[in-house]
């Protein structure tokens, strides 16, 4: 009997148990940044929980959390599933966001349609802003990390230019900042919480959109033979262009209606980049390869960092810990995951020596 | 107002001086994908680079010192980067966007207490002995530059040698070309390509330290502002061709520069005379002093500051029009980790 390495695709309870145990190492990990801040770690973890799980307000910003990260994320398992490297949610979130404060703040639209043309207007600009990154990269092939990642600075710098210059607010004395939307741009929140459901809603219709859309239609059978074989998805005479412009078109305005969400439901105005979205975008990329390329299982894993985002705001505030702490955990779980892959493709079988030719031939 | 000229040959020698840390990081990434693997983390390394070596300036006084443990750190981040893309032969993207997202994390938990002070000791500009008195050169390339700058033009021209010109090279490029054809030679693919991610990180490292040492001796949170990404552009843009990476940083640093220097530049004012509203330009400034001028037209600082990235994706595009579609001059196998079982 020997050892050896097979290639084997891991069942969805390896996966699932593989993917918990990266997480864990990462928190772990995490461990020693607390103490290297001076706050013992066992503490640290028993107010982050306190302050997120205790209570339905603290449980309530994990939600709301979760909310762009899941449009986004569901978003980018579309994108990831054709081999299309979008990074530019972020920039797709605050296109959504600015499209949507123009029509809260010029449209003049009577009450009830403002809202629902308002995630129209942020869907269609998501869309656009993933637009050129895709045509470039299909008719030009032009790297779509390196376009994708410009458009979110293009899209920072247009959202400053205007809350500084064309759209700066009368009413905010000299602050950075749209004025504010009229009541009819807001969305409703859950009393005493800043839980804008139904964007919460919106996104988990959108999650089953996509679930369908990737199992059951044309499009979504072109996706998954395009991203996992090129050259089969060019003998099946399938169109690249106009499936990558599609697809990137949902991703984008999937990220857009998280924009939407962000002014109508929580800042009611257009307001600074950073304030718009706190790198939801890029932690995006965590929830789809997370959910490794399953619509649904976004559903948790966008929970799973919304939570990491709303323990930011306990950590700081409770903690005196500043919120870039986020970004060190996202990243940790991100590498624990990668270096978990491994275990996921490969497991070590014991296998019989091999029988030598002679005797194979023998007995025939 | 400073005279045109003097304007024209300062704004050149900033330029240059922006360039430097875009030419460090993408001539480290050069070698790295020249072997075959992609680093996404150059953002990531270059912001914790600049980190260390403010801290370690800051808190020791020695120059050296900071840039050694700099490019020391981000050394290692790169390591962290080779163990997963060649031993563990995971996906490279992912791998370097962690870098970035981990780097921009760690930096900015580190550099907390740092925010807003000056460094009392920056990092010494120099004149270049006698080629600092020729008229206008002299001004624009050779006086108050930092070493760093001179040393990163001569490392490109070194790099480029030993590229294409040395054994080392040829074994280089093999490996990013061909692995197979390279380890049936002998060569030892996962050790050559360790080296050439490590060196990359290192490069980034200086990259890093040069912009919170020298071009703006501070902190200030997200200052490498996407220059990591830019120089993946570049690496791109210059065909991963370390002489003509000299080039496209000038270019993209020139770019990055007058997005900071054309702000606040006047084009011309509005100027109210007899014949009423009218528009004067600056060379008619004389003329318009008569009448009463009132706001003045000016860029839009946020407009300028967007320009450098829309030009990356413009140089993207033309690099890809020229070169045509699909075949860009990347290495064959970019991107690919390297499984010797599959022999």
């Amino acid at each position: 009997m020997k050892w050896q390495l097979v290639r084997q695709e891991a069942g969805p309870l390896r996966v699932i148990l593989i993917s918990l145990a990266a997480v864990l190492a990462a928190l772990s990990v995490t461990a020693f940044i607390f103490q290297a801040y001076g706050q013992p770690p066992l503490h640290a973890y028993q107010e982050i929980i306190k302050g997120t799980f205790g209570d339905f307000r603290g449980f309530s910003e994990v939600l709301r959390k979760s909310i762009p990260l899941l449009l986004c994320g569901v978003g980018l398992v579309l994108a990831f599933k054709a081999q299309f490297w979008n990074i530019g949610a972020e920039g797709q979130i605050l296109a959504g966001a600015v499209a949507a404060s123009g029509v809260a703040l010029f449209s003049h639209l009577p009450s009830p349609l403002m809202l629902p043309a308002m995630f129209l207007a942020g869907f269609l600009a998501g869309g656009l802003w993933g637009f050129l990154p895709a045509f470039l990269k299909i008719r030009l092939g032009v790297n779509e990390i390196i376009t994708t990642l410009m458009m979110n600075y293009i899209a920072i710098y247009i959202t400053l230019w205007l809350i500084n210059g064309p759209w700066k607010g009368q009413s905010m004395r000299g602050f950075a900042r749209s004025d504010q939307f009229d009541k009819s741009a807001w969305l409703p929140t859950l009393t005493g919480t800043r839980l804008h459901y139904p964007t919460l809603i919106l996104a988990i219709l959108l999650v089953i959109l996509i679930t369908v859309l990737l199992l059951r239609s044309k499009l979504g059978f072109e996706i998954r033979i395009m991203g996992q074989s090129p050259s089969a998805a060019h003998y099946a005479g399938i169109n690249f262009f106009s499936t990558t412009i599609l697809l990137m078109l949902i991703s984008g305005g999937a990220a857009g209606l998280a924009g939407v969400g962000e002014v109508a439901g929580i800042l009611h105005r257009l307001d600074h980049p950073s304030a718009i979205s706190q790198g939801y975008g890029y932690t995006a990329i965590i929830v789809a390869l997370l959910a490794r390329g399953q619509p649904p299982a976004t559903i948790i894993t966008a929970l799973f960092l919304g939570f990491i985002f709303a323990s930011g705001d306990v950590m700081k505030a409770v903690l005196r810990m500043p919120f870039q702490i986020t970004g060190v955990i996202s990243g940790l779980v991100l590498f624990f995951i990668i270096c978990a892959e491994p275990l996921m493709h490969y497991r070590l079988r014991r296998v019989p020596k091999e029988i030598p030719l002679k005797a194979v031939k023998g007995d025939a | 107002m400073e005279s045109w000229d003097s304007w024209l040959i300062s704004t050149f020698a900033r330029a240059l001086a922006f360039s430097t840390p875009l030419l460090w990081a993408a001539l480290g990434e050069i070698y790295a994908e020249r072997s075959g693997v992609v680093n996404l983390g150059v953002e990531g390394m270059m912001i914790i680079a600049a980190i260390i070596a403010f801290a370690t300036a800051f808190g020791t006084g020695s120059i050296l010192l900071a840039l050694t443990l700099a490019a020391l750190v981000a050394g290692l981040a790169a390591l962290l980067h080779a163990f997963i893309s060649i031993t563990l032969q995971g996906n490279q993207y992912i791998s370097g966007l962690a870098l970035t997202i981990l780097g921009l994390g760690l930096a900015g938990l580190i550099g907390r207490g740092y925010e807003g002070k000056p460094l009392k000791n920056p990092m010494e500009s120099i004149d270049v002995p006698l080629l600092a008195d020729i008229p206008i050169l002299g001004p624009a390339l050779f006086q108050d530059q930092h070493l760093l700058t001179y040393l990163g033009l001569i490392v490109a021209v070194i790099l480029w040698f030993v590229l294409y010109k040395s054994r080392l090279g040829l074994v280089l490029r093999s490996v990013g070309e061909n692995p197979k054809a390279a380890d049936s030679a002998g060569i030892n693919v996962s050790l050559v390509r360790y080296g050439a991610v490590i060196f990359g990180g290192i490069m980034a490292g200086v990259a890093g330290a040069f912009l919170s040492l020298a071009y703006r001796p501070s902190w200030s949170e997200g200052m490498t502002a996407g220059m990591g990404w830019i120089a993946l552009a570049i690496t791109i843009f210059a065909l991963w061709h370390p002489l003509r990476a000299i080039f496209a940083s000038v270019l993209f640093g020139a770019f990055f520069h007058l997005s900071f220097r054309l702000q606040g530049l006047v084009l011309g004012f509005f100027c109210q005379s007899d014949a009423g509203w009218q528009f004067a330009t600056l060379s008619k400034q004389g003329d318009a002093s008569a009448a009463i001028c009132q706001s003045s037209l000016t860029f839009s600082a946020e407009i300028l500051k967007l320009l450098p990235y829309v030009f990356t994706i413009i140089a993207l595009t033309l690099t890809s029009l020229s070169k045509g579609k699909g075949a860009f001059g990347a290495p064959e196998a970019l991107g690919l980790p390297y499984q010797r079982s599959k022999r």
